[in-house]
């Protein structure tokens, strides 16, 4: 049976790497990732776990010295937010080409400028392209059991790569919860011990990581890439109904939240999902036919299933927490507008980029967005498809 | 009013962002306030200096002067006021960085700017902790010392910052604390008058994020431990090793003249001017941009 916790989303990272246990973990302090590490490095001096922890001089080389561990066969883990995550861009892009199943939670936080610490999720919303999967959570129960569940995604042998883990700053970092843990040697179990194929220190068979790679082979390899990102669904899917029999607790790619005759849909992801659950309750015991489709695994992108979900709705309103200055639409908005195309369904959809710099959302938020919903349910994708939630005139 | 009064109400932003997000007992501001009166005492017009600063505790003193101010990301302080030198060189520019900033994620930035020699001022404001994000240990925590990263003590050791700036090239070195508010004001004003790269340590306390993890009483016993543990350079010349053991150095450490980078830069291109080969040379490359420019682009007519 579980354990009963009460952990802040920072913690329960923490308490899942602490029973992961990896080999190494490198370091360097950002808002709010940082208590994350305090726990972790907390657990290191008491002994708790095996692993080695070094406390660098930046995220690029935090990044680095990840790359270089997993490279020399070991499980490597770090964490980071916003600005972090944005310094460490050149090594992300090396890590997923380098094909290592680097496990990295991401803490969202605004990038500057101007200088905010607050939520929203334009640091990994600008890293979507760089190789790495991609899981956003809900809550702190789903930090804990998606950081678990990334160890065995980024490690299977059909896709080694490395993953996401992000969760919604001081929202979820910062606010504790009571979530349900595994036991030690259950989560011992589930994680096994990390073989890595190709390891820097096998003297006997020694291979170079990242050489130069021209006209000859680079795009084969970012080929493979590609075959890699796309065994990773199934993969996903597989960790989740696994780690479902462990735990009381089965994932998908998606989450259908009450969709079951939705003609209006609100499309989320992270802890924006629960507010919207909330608001989806209420109106449905008015009797509204609306419903939540959360997105949790954001990379790759579960485009036929989501065209799928949504082919019953008459209008959906897409919430991105991130802008894609000058493209038609945010990020999510703008892949779910590519899902359905040419799926012949007839949809009115609308974008809300909301809760930039931590901008609170509340539940009013989401009524009024369906609100919005019945008039284009009625009249079809407005001329303004993009607006804006919670923001002043 | 008072001579104090006046100089904060000319150099703060009274109106925009006081108080100081910094914590009751911190030395940031004396820092700060140093750095405002070596301002006033060099003359030079508010619109004619420039502050920048990276990220953390000491990362948040632009918002508060009244110059012109840029608060920048994490360790790159050095780069930003580079470029605002090289622009305008007729700018007095200071970049004002705590220890994390300058020397982990910003250590780069900082010895080659030492080694360029140009013309500006980085303050070092030393806690020996990253204050802001919670207390880990940074490169300057003394071996043995807390930080919430190292809950048992750091098993690294300290860099010596000033000796890292000697060592580096900075023509112009210096060191005191926020114990020394007034020698720490007239080294600002040194450096500031330098013709080269300064820097000036001022070694500060940050009570809340290390103090309170290494058994300091408060934020005032952090000050007068600064008194009892630091030794003026000339003095600690005369002691030997075992006396000086866990005690720091203040005053001037370096002072020396060495070609100016911008001075430099702008004598290489007037000689280049004035040498026709070199004139020619250049006039040949332009051409060929030019040629080139016109076969991708044809211009109409
Ligand atoms: S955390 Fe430390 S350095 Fe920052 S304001 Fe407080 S006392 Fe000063």
């Amino acid at each position: 049976m579980g354990r009963r916790l009460i952990l802040t989303g920072n913690d329960a990272a923490a308490e899942a790497m602490r029973q992961i246990d990896p080999d190494v973990v490198a370091a360097f302090p950002i808002t709010p990732q940082t208590e994350l590490m305090h726990k972790f490095a907390q657990h290191v001096a008491d002994g708790d776990v095996k692993a080695e922890f070094v406390l660098v001089e930046s995220e690029h080389s935090a990044m680095s010295a990840t790359v270089g561990a997993a490279a020399a066969g070991a499980r490597a883990m770090t964490a980071t937010s916003a600005n972090g995550l944005a310094l460490m861009w050149e090594i992300v892009y090396i890590a997923a080409s380098s094909r290592l199943p680097i496990v990295m939670p991401v803490v969202n936080r605004a990038l500057s400028g101007p200088i905010n610490i607050h939520c929203d999720h334009s640091d990994t919303m600008g890293c979507r392209d760089s190789g790495w999967l991609q899981i956003y959570s809900e809550n702190a129960q789903e930090v804990y059991d998606n950081v678990l569940q990334a160890i065995r995604i980024a490690e299977h042998p059909d896709v080694l790569l490395p993953v996401m883990v992000t969760f919604d700053g001081f929202i979820l970092s910062h606010t504790a919860e009571i979530l349900e843990g595994l036991e030690d040697p259950v989560v011992r179990k589930w994680v096994g011990d990390y073989e890595s194929k190709y390891t820097l220190l096998n003297t006997d068979e020694p291979v170079t990581y990242g050489p130069l790679d021209l006209q000859d082979y680079y795009f084969e390899h970012k080929r493979q890439q590609i075959e890699a990102m796309r065994n990773a669904p199934k993969v996903v899917r597989d960790v989740g109904k696994a780690y479902g029999e462990i735990s009381g607790r089965s994932y998908d790619l998606l989450e259908a939240y009450e969709l079951e005759g939705a003609t209006r849909v609100i499309v989320a992801l992270g802890s924006t999902a629960g507010t919207a659950k909330a608001v989806v309750d209420e109106m449905r015991a008015a009797g509204e036919a609306v419903g939540l489709l959360k997105i949790r695994c954001f990379r790759p992108f579960p485009e036929a299933e989501i065209a799928e979900k949504l082919s019953r709705a008459k209008a959906v309103a897409v919430l991105d927490r991130s802008v894609s200055f000058g493209a038609p639409g945010g990020p999510v908005h703008k892949e779910i507008k590519a899902a359905l195309y040419g799926t012949g369904c007839d949809i009115g959809l609308v974008n809300y980029i909301y809760g930039l710099g931590g901008r609170d959302v509340s539940m009013d938020h989401i009524r009024q967005a369906f609100t919005d919903l019945t008039t284009i349910a009625r009249e079809g994708t407005p001329s303004d498809g993009v607006r804006f939630l919670g923001l002043r005139d | 009013m008072s001579e104090a009064i006046e100089t904060a109400r000319t150099y703060l932003r009274p109106s925009k962002k006081l108080p100081t997000v910094w914590c009751g007992g911190c030395g940031l501001g004396i820092i700060l306030s140093a750095m405002i009166r070596a301002i006033a005492r060099v003359g030079v017009e508010k619109n004619d200096v420039a502050v920048v600063s990276g990220i953390g505790c000491t990362g948040r003193m632009p918002t508060y002067v009244d110059f012109n101010t840029l608060h920048t990301t994490h360790g790159r302080a050095l780069a930003f006021a580079t470029g605002i030198k090289l622009a305008r060189p007729s700018l007095t520019v200071i970049a004002a960085m705590g220890d994390g900033d300058a020397l982990a994620i910003g250590g780069n930035h900082f010895i080659h700017a030492c080694r360029r020699n140009i013309d500006m001022t980085a303050i070092v404001a030393n806690n020996s902790i990253y204050g802001m994000t919670g207390g880990q240990y940074s490169p300057t925590t003394p071996h043995g010392k807390r930080g919430t990263t190292a809950p048992y003590g750091n098993v690294e050791h300290a860099f010596d910052v000033a000796s890292l700036a000697a060592g580096a090239g900075a023509t112009f070195v210096a060191r005191s604390s926020v114990y020394h508010a007034r020698e720490l004001d007239r080294l600002f004003e040194k450096a500031i008058r330098h013709k080269g790269f300064s820097v000036v340590e001022a070694v500060t306390n940050c009570y809340t994020s290390y103090g309170r993890l290494n058994n300091h009483a408060s934020p005032v016993e952090m000050l007068r431990w600064m008194k009892e543990n630091s030794v003026p350079f000339a003095a600690a010349a005369k002691m030997d090793p075992e006396e000086l053991e866990g005690k720091f150095t203040r005053g001037v450490i370096v002072d020396r003249e060495l070609p100016e980078f911008i001075e430099s830069y702008d004598e290489q291109a007037s000689a280049l001017a004035e040498n026709p080969v070199a004139v020619e040379q250049v006039g040949n490359i332009l051409r060929r941009f030019d040629a080139a420019a016109e076969r991708l682009n044809p211009k109409s007519g």
